[in-house]
C-alpha cells in the first residue's frame, strides 16, 4: 500500500513538473491528466474512493476534456513552442521557485517533527457516508455552491441565447 | 419518435425474408440468348470462316479495341490474315456484331473473363474462333452474295438469277 | 495465495473472452446487416464464414503500420491504446455472475462512468495527433458529443442507484431479485441506451467518424493493427455497454433454471444485437440535432427521472 502510493505520488509529482516545462501545450494538458489520475489513485489508496472517482469523471474527464478542446481549436503552431520556450528563462522561473522551496521547506521540517505522524489508521469512506456529511453538517457549503453555480448556468444560457437572436 | 420504432420493427422483420442474393459461383444466374458477353468469330455452315475482312466492326467499335488484317485466298475469297481483340478495352456494346454483313462476328452469353495478366485478355483469331455458326444455324454468305469465288460462278446462288448474256438479244 | 490465483485466472479469462467475442462481433454485425437487408453477409471462408474473422485479423495485422511525418508521433500512437485501455479497465467492476467479478469496488457504477469519460481522449486526441482537418473535425465532435452526453449518461443512472441503495454493481443486481429495474425505471433505462449509442459512436450518432463527410473521421490516418484497435476498441464498447444494461436494468445474471452466466451472456448478447439493428435501420443525425437532443431533450428527461424517482424513494423509505 506504501509503495503504491509513493508510486503514484512520484507519477504526480513528475508529471506535474512536466506541465509545466512542457512547450507543447497539448502535451502539458495531457500530463496535466496523468497528475489528476495520479491524485485519483492517491485518493483511492487513502480510502477516499468516491472522490477519486469524482476526480477523475469531473477534472479528468470533463473539464481538462474541455481545455484539450479549446487548445486544438486554437490551432498553436511553431510560433506557440519558440514562446513557451521563451518563457522557460531562469530569472522568470527563479522567484516562483524561492517561493516554493521555502514552503517545501516548511512541509520538511514539519514531517520531521512528528506532529503529521499522529495520524490514525486508514478508513474507507463509502459513498454513504459522504452524502450525509454533505447534506448534515456541511449544508449551507453545498447550497451556497449550487447558488454560485445557478447563475454561471442562467449566465451561460443569456450569452448563448444573445449570439443566436444576433445571427437571426 | 413511433416513426423511428416502425422503421427499426421493419428492418427487424427482413431478418424473416430470404436473401435476394445469388450465390454466383455455385448458383448461376439466368442470362437472356442475347447477352453480350465474349465475342467470338464464327464459321459458316461448310465450316470455312465467315469473316471477310470488310474492316466494319473494327470501324464501329467505339473504343478501338479490334483489329485485323484482311487477305485473299487463290480463289478470291477474302479473310482475315489475323483478327485481334484487346477485351481489356472491350465495352461489350454490340456494335460490331450489328454491322457485320456476314454474320462472323458474334456476342456470346460468357462474362466471366478473368485473368492474372492484362496481356491474356488481347485475344487472337484462333483463341476468337470457333467451330460453329454461332446463333445464325444455317447462314452462308458466299452462298447468297453474287460474287465469284472457287466452285461457284455467277448466277449459281441461292435466289439469284443468271446474269444477263449481254450479247443475246433475248430478253 | 489461492485467492490470488483464482482472481488471476478470472483477470485472464476475462481478457481473452472479451477479445475473441470483439473478434466474433465483426463477423456478427456483417452477418446480421446482412440479414436485415436481404443478403448474406460474408459466408465464405470457413463454416457459415465464421473464419472471417480469422482472414480480416491476418489482414489487419499484414497492412503497413505507418504513422504519417506530419503527426505528433508519440499521442498518435497512445490514442488508440486509450481507448482498448479504458474499456477494459471498465470491465472490471462488471459482475458477470455472482463470483466471477474482477473488483467488486463499492463505487463501481462511478467507476465506469469515470473509464468511459477517460475514453473520449483517445478519440480526441487521436483527431487532434492525425494533424488533418478532416481528423480533427472528427475529434471536435467527438468531444463535444461524448462531453455532453457523458451528463445525462450519469444521471439516468443515479435513479438506478437510488433505487438500490449502493454504486457497487453487485449491490445493484442483487436490489433486482424481485424486479428488474427496467420497470420501475423504463425512463433512466431508454435515456442510458441512448446515451450508450453515443457513447461508443455507433450509427446514428456516429459523426465524429461520419464516412460521408469526414472521410473516416478521426481514425482517418490510422492504418494496420492501430485502425485495428480502434476497430476492437468499437466492438468492446458494445459489448460494455450491452453488459452495463443488462447489470443495471435487467437484472444482470438473475433468471430461472439456467446458470447466472448463461443468463447474463444471453441478455448480453440480445443488446449486442438490438446495437446492430439500430445500426441497420437508423440513419445518422446532424451535429446541431444531435447537440439540440441532449440538451433540450434529454438533459430535461434525465432530471425529471431523478426527481422522481428520489421523491418515490423518499415516499417509500423516509429518513429515520
Amino acid at each position: 500500500m506504501t509503495g503504491a502510493f509513493y508510486l503514484a505520488a512520484l507519477v504526480a509529482a513528475v508529471s506535474t513538473g512536466l506541465v509545466i516545462t512542457s512547450l507543447n501545450a497539448v502535451h502539458a494538458l495531457l500530463y496535466l491528466i496523468v497528475s489528476f489520475l495520479a491524485v485519483a489513485v492517491v485518493f483511492f489508496i487513502f480510502g477516499a474512493p468516491f472522490v477519486a472517482m469524482l476526480e477523475i469523471i469531473i477534472y479528468a474527464g470533463a473539464i481538462m476534456v474541455l481545455f484539450v478542446f479549446v487548445v486544438m481549436m486554437l490551432n498553436l503552431g511553431r510560433r506557440a513552442i519558440e514562446q513557451e520556450a521563451g518563457w522557460l528563462r531562469s530569472r522568470i522561473w527563479i522567484g516562483p521557485s524561492i517561493l516554493s522551496a521555502t514552503l517545501l521547506g516548511e512541509l520538511l521540517y514539519l514531517f520531521g517533527s512528528g506532529i503529521l505522524s499522529q495520524a490514525g489508521g486508514i478508513t474507507v469512506q463509502a459513498p454513504k457516508q459522504v452524502g450525509v456529511v454533505l447534506l448534515g453538517p456541511y449544508l449551507i457549503g453545498v447550497e451556497l455552491a449550487s447558488m454560485l453555480l445557478l447563475p454561471g448556468l442562467v449566465g451561460a444560457y443569456h450569452l448563448g441565447r444573445h449570439l443566436n437572436s444576433e445571427d437571426a | 419518435m413511433l416513426k423511428l420504432l416502425k422503421g427499426i420493427w421493419l428492418v427487424f422483420l427482413h431478418a424473416f425474408t430470404r436473401p435476394v442474393t445469388v450465390q454466383y459461383p455455385e448458383e448461376k444466374p439466368y442470362l437472356p440468348p442475347r447477352w453480350r458477353g465474349r465475342i467470338i468469330l464464327s464459321r459458316d455452315p461448310d465450316g470455312e470462316e465467315r469473316c471477310v475482312g470488310c474492316y466494319l466492326c473494327s470501324v464501329a467499335c467505339p473504343v478501338g479495341c479490334i483489329a485485323l488484317q484482311a487477305t485473299e485466298d487463290e480463289h478470291g475469297r477474302r479473310y482475315p490474315a489475323w483478327f485481334r481483340i484487346n477485351f481489356s478495352r472491350c465495352i461489350f456494346c454490340g456494335y460490331c456484331e450489328e454491322a457485320c454483313p456476314t454474320y462472323a462476328i458474334q456476342l456470346t452469353t460468357d462474362f466471366e473473363l478473368s485473368e492474372h495478366d492484362r496481356r491474356n485478355l488481347v485475344y487472337e483469331k484462333e483463341h476468337l474462333l470457333i467451330s460453329g455458326t454461332g446463333k445464325y444455324p444455317g447462314y452462308n454468305f458466299y452462298r447468297v452474295s453474287g460474287l465469284r469465288i472457287g466452285g461457284k460462278d455467277k448466277g449459281e446462288a441461292e435466289h439469284e438469277a443468271a446474269p444477263t448474256d449481254l450479247r443475246s438479244l433475248m430478253p | 495465495m489461492n485467492e490470488t490465483a483464482s482472481t488471476l485466472l478470472i483477470i485472464a479469462g476475462v481478457l481473452v473472452t472479451l477479445l475473441t467475442l470483439s473478434a466474433l462481433l465483426i463477423w456478427l454485425e456483417r452477418r446480421l446487416l446482412g440479414f436485415w437487408q436481404e443478403r448474406y453477409g460474408p459466408n465464405r471462408v470457413g463454416p457459415f464464414g465464421l473464419l472471417q474473422v480469422v482472414a480480416d485479423m491476418i489482414k489487419i495485422f499484414m497492412k503497413e503500420d505507418w504513422v504519417p511525418p506530419f503527426a505528433d508521433k508519440a499521442v498518435f500512437v497512445i490514442a488508440p491504446a486509450v481507448i482498448i485501455v479504458t474499456i477494459l479497465m471498465s470491465f472490471a467492476v462488471v459482475p458477470f455472475t455472482p463470483s466471477i467479478v474482477v473488483a467488486d469496488l463499492n463505487v463501481g457504477l462511478l467507476f465506469f462512468l469515470a473509464m468511459s469519460s477517460l475514453s473520449a481522449y483517445s478519440v480526441v486526441l487521436a483527431g487532434w495527433a492525425s494533424n488533418n482537418k478532416y481528423s480533427l473535425l472528427g475529434g471536435l465532435r467527438a468531444s463535444a458529443q461524448m462531453l455532453s452526453y457523458e451528463v445525462f449518461m450519469g444521471l439516468s443512472l443515479m435513479g438506478v442507484v437510488m433505487l438500490a441503495g449502493s454504486f457497487s454493481l453487485r449491490d445493484i443486481v442483487a436490489a433486482q431479485q424481485g424486479v428488474w429495474f427496467c420497470i420501475p425505471q423504463v425512463l433512466g433505462f431508454i435515456i442510458f441506451l441512448i446515451a450508450g449509442l453515443a457513447e461508443t459512436k455507433r450509427v446514428p450518432f456516429d459523426i465524429p467518424e461520419a464516412e460521408a463527410e469526414l472521410v473516416a473521421g478521426f481514425h482517418t490516418e490510422y492504418s494496420g493493427m492501430k485502425f485495428g484497435m480502434f476497430f476492437v476498441g468499437e466492438y468492446l464498447g458494445i459489448i460494455l455497454i450491452s453488459a452495463m444494461i443488462t447489470v443495471l436494468f435487467f437484472g444482470g445474471w438473475q433468471g430461472p433454471w439456467l446458470p447466472p452466466v448463461v443468463w447474463f451472456s444471453i441478455k448480453t448478447f440480445l443488446f449486442i444485437c438490438l446495437f446492430i439493428l439500430l445500426r441497420a435501420a437508423l440513419p445518422r443525425l446532424r451535429f446541431d440535432q444531435l447537440m439540440t437532443f441532449g440538451w433540450k431533450v434529454m438533459l430535461p428527461l434525465a432530471l425529471v427521472n431523478l426527481t422522481v424517482t428520489g421523491a418515490l424513494v423518499l415516499v417509500g423509505h423516509p429518513p429515520e
